[in-house]
């Protein structure tokens, strides 16, 4: 990779995996620690904010009422009653995937914007969705599935089957990427525009105000929409090999 | 005259060969459109189930993009990762 476009690498450990050498050394990026704030972040709130739940809810009890409700009502709706033990992972999804796709405000760098991120969430959802469909079926019946409606249908059916997950993951670094990407571009000719304009040294002051709307855009916008149909998508991929 | 390398040679074919890819941009932005033109018409046809129409529609939209969404990731690879170059 020449200029690059993957995370910085924070850490290096040189500890190498024995006999898979040709993986190269144990690397600590960008994605994974932004990851592990987030994580933390999201559990510590959760856990202060479900402390003291009262009868008469308080401002931010309300709001989180109003969010827990709002996600067992998307999963009733989509999913269907008898599948609401999906509601908390679901939830957990939406809220990572929305947080992490915003922090691009903040000038970090969204882990969404690294494929392991996106193709490990995309990986979970296709076990969740092989999973549960044997569960429901029993092994013989979801395997006859796939030979559905005639039997030479079945390589395309794999194939589709493969897809999934690919094009899932894919799909929500793409977006995010291309926003990121973007973003860096507009970033870096403004900053040249004004340094043609008043000289190297002086202050990069066309990057105030413009990227603010595209920031919106790609960020608040393209972020929140595609965490939504990220999740909209595991729903509805997971209830349709269940039925 | 200079001679062309052949590291030259695939950096130049390759930037061609990304705004060629780019051209399968016109398929998501056609069935985006025809998705939300639809939308727009359930929607004035039936006002009041305009969440269930949007959050439909949406997903439609996200599906038809997956192929918009190939093209700029190969795009990308061809720019920043081109695996042509370790060929030489």
């Amino acid at each position: 990779m020449e200029s690059g476009f993957g995370p910085r690498i924070i850490w290096d450990s040189g500890v190498t995996v024995p006999g898979l050498d040709f993986l190269g050394t144990f690397k600590v990026t960008e994605t994974v620690l932004v990851t592990w704030i987030i994580m933390l972040v999201l559990v510590v709130f959760s856990i202060m904010a479900t402390k003291k739940l009262e009868k008469v809810p308080g401002k931010l009890q309300m709001v989180l009422e109003i969010l827990v409700g709002a996600i067992n009502n998307l999963t009733k709706q989509t999913m269907g009653e008898d599948k609401m033990a999906f509601a908390p992972y679901m939830g957990t999804l939406l809220i990572f995937l929305a947080v992490s796709n915003i922090l691009g405000l903040f000038a970090i760098r969204p882990p969404t914007a690294d494929l392991n991120t996106t193709l490990g969430l995309a990986l979970i959802t296709f076990v969740l969705i092989h999973v549960n469909g044997t569960k429901r079926k029993g092994v013989g019946g979801y395997l006859k599935g796939f030979a559905e409606p005639v039997f030479f249908m079945l390589p395309i059916n794999l194939i589709s089957e493969i897809a999934t997950p690919i094009s899932l993951g894919f799909r929500l670094f793409g977006n995010i990427i291309g926003g990121f990407i973007i973003m860096s571009l507009v970033y870096n000719a403004l900053g040249g525009l004004s340094g043609m304009l008043f000289g190297p040294s002086a202050l990069p002051i066309f990057q105030t105000g413009l990227p603010a709307v595209l920031h919106v855009y790609f960020d608040l916008f393209a972020g929140i929409l595609q965490s939504f149909i990220f999740t909209m998508l595991t729903m509805v991929y997971i209830s349709m090999a269940m039925d | 005259m200079e001679q062309i390398t052949g590291r030259a040679l695939i950096l130049a074919a390759s930037a061609i060969g990304a705004g060629l890819a780019m051209i399968a941009g016109i398929g998501p932005g056609i069935g985006q459109g025809y998705a939300a033109g639809k939308g727009a018409e359930g929607v004035g046809r039936q006002p009041e189930a305009q969440g269930d129409i949007l959050r439909t529609m949406l997903l439609g939209a996200a599906v038809a993009e997956t192929t918009g969404i190939y093209a700029l990731v190969i795009a990308l690879v061809l720019l920043f990762a081109n695996p042509l170059l370790n060929l030489l």
